[in-house]
């Protein structure tokens, strides 16, 4: 009854591809289904409504009904208005003319402002070099000053905070003067979550703006949000014209149907995914990707672009060769398990693999504290084992398994596989890189 | 099904000596109770009825269908709901007003679930806290600790169990000091099981009433921190068997049709025996906590509406149906 949206609508299109012609009735059955699995993921009622009608429309008009291969076109209409609704390509962080740069951070209370104005700050730093500056503006909540002070830290920026000063907007006023004296390029202003309903605070916020005359003032938005998105956006807008959104939480399960309600409602594009409470989990959001992975079409791109980041490409070329050669070693796998592990959890990396739906991926639970194991396994072994695993045997497997705090069949096995593995990746020609999620599949 | 505090309490003990509040907290607190009955009252009137006295055409149905949905109740809850009430409607010709009222009956019937009472009879009760990042666990806490403390005259120690996240520790130490009660703290990134055993240990030498534990915030899908979840439950029970003895999800109302997976996966990690509704106070219905109800049984307890110590509330089922289907 819950699966994801793209489940559903693959489900849906799948049977409309399976007819040989359309009727509008069909088309009227389908459009019910998307209805359906679009309300499921929180896309707004009223956002939702609209969608569907423009869909079918373009559907009636394309002549689908009684044409050749009907279901095909359904998708790529619903694919295209999906798409088309996500908002073009991705956008980045405006820069103003001249430094400072000011980026203030807005939203509802817990949607993550602090942590993505730490994230924020370290994206700026590696990505473009920039030096930024925090400003502590919560004057509201417990320890707001503290947290975003532990979090700048994290991120290599200093944070500009004024004890024992209660009004935000002067500290805002101050923050900025410092960021000019200091000749920083960036200054990010963190704020206390407010409700939109909150007129107090929404004057408040009203007043930083003013004060410190943003170059982009950002909505912070959790991806959980439900039908409430529209609203919330709706009133930030009209109180701060805010440019743009940081989707948060993108990392749990959540369809984020919100996303789609308020760039709909709004126009305001989604610039950035937050993806996880370390400070890297960060990244620009790929409307149009967003887009096909609702469809489960898999998200091949950034997919791809991670791995560039992440993978030494000397060293992977090196690997792959000795993978072909049969030559790869339980400590080639070691560092490939790290590297893998470095990107992130792996269900969120399959899930962007075409063919990974969300109901495969919740099927196969890779287990992380069974990679730890193999992690600490290989670890207790000495080089030459590593090198040569049939040398494993008898009083070498007990000293391993003590050494790793587990047991001797755990080693064994881990051997076992490892040695099944090899075989297979002589057997792939030409190799690339080994699929690691089916390994791991077959290794439990 | 509790409509005050008095409801919520299961107590055994004889009512302590009262201690002296502060007279801001007390003005504060009668006056948000005053706004808050306002609002209520003003929800109860013209506008709710208004949708379904109506004549009963197409329409209107779907109008009905709308609001629950946009109350974040979901389609299928929404579907089964509105179904029934249109059943009713042919069979018995019920129209009009009493057909609006039935509606909030068969909402308030949905929200009604299990258990709503938190049982303090035991000495001391443990009461864990868990949630999805930032629903408002450790706010909820410290308004709880406040609530027991100064209301119920009761002692109260805190676990600052969330190690993890930054300045969690002095957010929960602020609290405790509002609420004036002592706090159990570890250092950052240790072991949250050893703080929660060692806040029952000290609740235990302290001869507290109440023990409450907070937790870092997770995503149910995280299955290494659900597991991590479930071992600090074990642990408690390890320092005080039966402990906790009352398992908390904080819902944020702000939260879709994901807050039922939240509270599957929370249930199955950690039995949770009430649901905090928190921000109810914005614009958000919270309707997903009657997909939780109905799928899993389990009832809300309480209701945070603000960030200030006196901003939680006992859950009252009928008003809050009525809430969703205000406009
Ligand atoms: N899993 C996950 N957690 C996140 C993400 N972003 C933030 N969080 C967590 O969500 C919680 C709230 O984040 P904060 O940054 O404190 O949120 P905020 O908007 O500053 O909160 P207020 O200042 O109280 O309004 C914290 O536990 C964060 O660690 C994310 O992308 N994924
Ligand atoms: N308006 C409103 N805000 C609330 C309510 N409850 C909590 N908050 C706010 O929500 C934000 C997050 O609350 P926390 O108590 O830090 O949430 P948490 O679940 O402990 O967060 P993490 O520990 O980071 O996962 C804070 O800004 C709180 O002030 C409520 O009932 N109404
Ligand atoms: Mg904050
Ligand atoms: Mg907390």
């Amino acid at each position: 009854m819950f699966d994801g949206l793209s489940d559903k609508l693959q489900a849906t299109l799948a049977e409309l591809r399976s007819h040989g012609t359309l009727t509008e009735d069909d088309i009227d059955r389908a459009m019910r289904e998307i209805r359906l699995a679009l309300l499921e993921a929180d896309v707004n009622f009223k956002v939702v409504k609209a969608f569907t009608t423009t869909v079918k429309e373009r559907c009636l008009g394309a002549d689908v009904v009684g044409g050749l291969n009907p279901g095909q076109q359904v998708v790529k209409i619903v694919d295209e208005e999906l798409a088309a609704l996500m908002g073009g390509t991705a956008a980045g962080v405006a820069f103003a003319p001249r430094p400072p740069t000011v980026i203030l951070l807005a939203g509802l209370q817990g949607s993550g402002k602090t942590t993505a104005a730490a994230k924020l700050a370290l994206h700026l730093r590696e990505e473009h070099g920039s030096s930024v500056a925090l400003a502590a503006c919560d004057v509201h909540r417990p320890a707001a000053v503290e947290q975003l002070v532990t979090m700048g830290e994290r991120a290599g920026a200093e944070v500009y905070r004024r004890e024992g000063e209660t009004d935000a907007v002067a500290i805002a006023t101050w923050a900025l003067e410092e960021t000019r004296r200091q000749g920083k390029d960036v200054l990010i202003v963190d704020t206390a979550g407010r409700l939109h309903v909150d007129a107090d605070l929404m004057d408040e916020l009203v007043r930083i703006r003013k004060a410190t005359r943003p170059t982009q003032v950002l909505l912070v938005v959790d991806a959980m949000t439900g039908q409430d998105a529209v609203n919330v956006a709706q009133e930030f807008a009209a109180a701060v014209q805010f440019d743009g959104v940081v989707m948060t939480k993108l990392d749990g399960d959540a369809r984020g149907g919100a996303a789609l309600s308020v760039k709909a409602v709004t126009g305001k594009p989604i610039l950035f995914a937050s993806t996880g409470e370390k400070i890297d989990q960060f990244e620009r959001f790929h409307p149009d990707r967003m887009a096909q992975r609702i469809l489960g079409m898999g998200d091949v791109l950034s997919l791809i672009e991670k791995t560039q980041k992440e993978f030494d490409e000397d060293e992977a070329r090196v690997l792959e060769r000795r993978m072909r050669k049969g030559e790869f070693t339980l400590e080639d796998f070691l560092s490939q398990l790290k590297q893998m592990r470095r990107m992130g959890p792996l269900t969120s990396l399959l899930g962007m693999i075409p063919g990974f739906s969300g109901q495969q991926l919740r099927n196969l639970k890779v287990d992380e504290r069974e990679l730890d194991r193999v992690e600490a396994i290989i670890l207790a072994m000495t080089p030459e084992e590593r090198r040569r695993p049939e040398l494993i045997k008898g009083s070498r497997r007990l000293r391993i398994a003590r050494g790793s705090g587990t047991s001797v069949q755990q080693v064994n096995r881990l051997v076992k596989q490892f040695d099944e593995m090899r075989k297979v990746m002589k057997r792939i020609a030409g190799g690339k890189m080994p699929d690691m999620a089916a390994l791991l599949r077959q290794g439990r | 099904m509790a409509h005050d505090w008095n409801d919520v309490f299961l107590l055994d003990r004889p009512e302590r000596e009262a201690v002296a509040e502060a007279p801001e907290a007390r003005g504060g607190f009668l006056r948000r109770l005053r706004e808050s009955l306002g609002r209520t009252r003003e929800a109860l009137s013209a506008e709710v009825q208004a949708t379904v006295a109506q004549a009963l055409d197409e329409e209107s149905w779907e109008r009905l269908e709308e609001a629950l949905i946009m109350a974040d109740v979901g389609a299928v809850t929404t579907a089964d709901v509105v179904e029934r009430l249109e059943r009713e409607a042919t069979d018995t010709g019920l129209s009009g007003e009493a057909l609006g009222e039935r509606l909030i009956e068969l909402l308030t019937e949905q929200a009604t679930v299990g258990d709503g009472h938190i049982d303090l009879r035991h000495r001391p009760t443990v009461i864990m806290v868990a949630g999805v990042n930032g629903t408002g666990k450790t706010t909820t806490i410290g308004k709880l600790a406040w609530h027991l403390v100064q209301e119920q005259q009761l002692k109260v120690v805190l676990g600052a169990g969330d190690t993890f996240r930054a300045a969690a520790v002095e957010q929960l130490a602020e609290w405790a000091r509002r609420a004036g009660c002592e706090i159990v703290t570890g250092d950052d990134g240790s072991d949250p099981g050893a703080v929660a055993f060692e806040a029952v240990r000290r609740g235990r030498e302290q001869d507290a009433d109440v023990v409450i534990v907070d937790t870092a915030g997770r995503l149910h899908t995280q299955d290494d921190l659900m597991a991590e979840l479930a071992k600090v439950r074990r642990v408690l029970d390890k320092q005080l068997e039966g402990a906790p003895h009352e398992t908390l999800l904080t819902v944020d109302a702000t939260t879709g049709q994901n807050g039922l997976r939240q509270a599957r996966s929370f249930s199955e990690a950690a039995p949770v025996t009430g649901i905090v509704l928190t921000k109810l106070d914005g614009t958000a219905k919270g309707g997903i906590a009657i997909a939780i109800a109905r799928e899993l049984g389990i009832p809300v307890k309480l209701i945070g509406v603000g960030e200030q110590l006196e901003d939680l509330r006992p859950f009252d089922p009928g008003n809050f149906a009525r809430a969703l289907l205000e406009p």
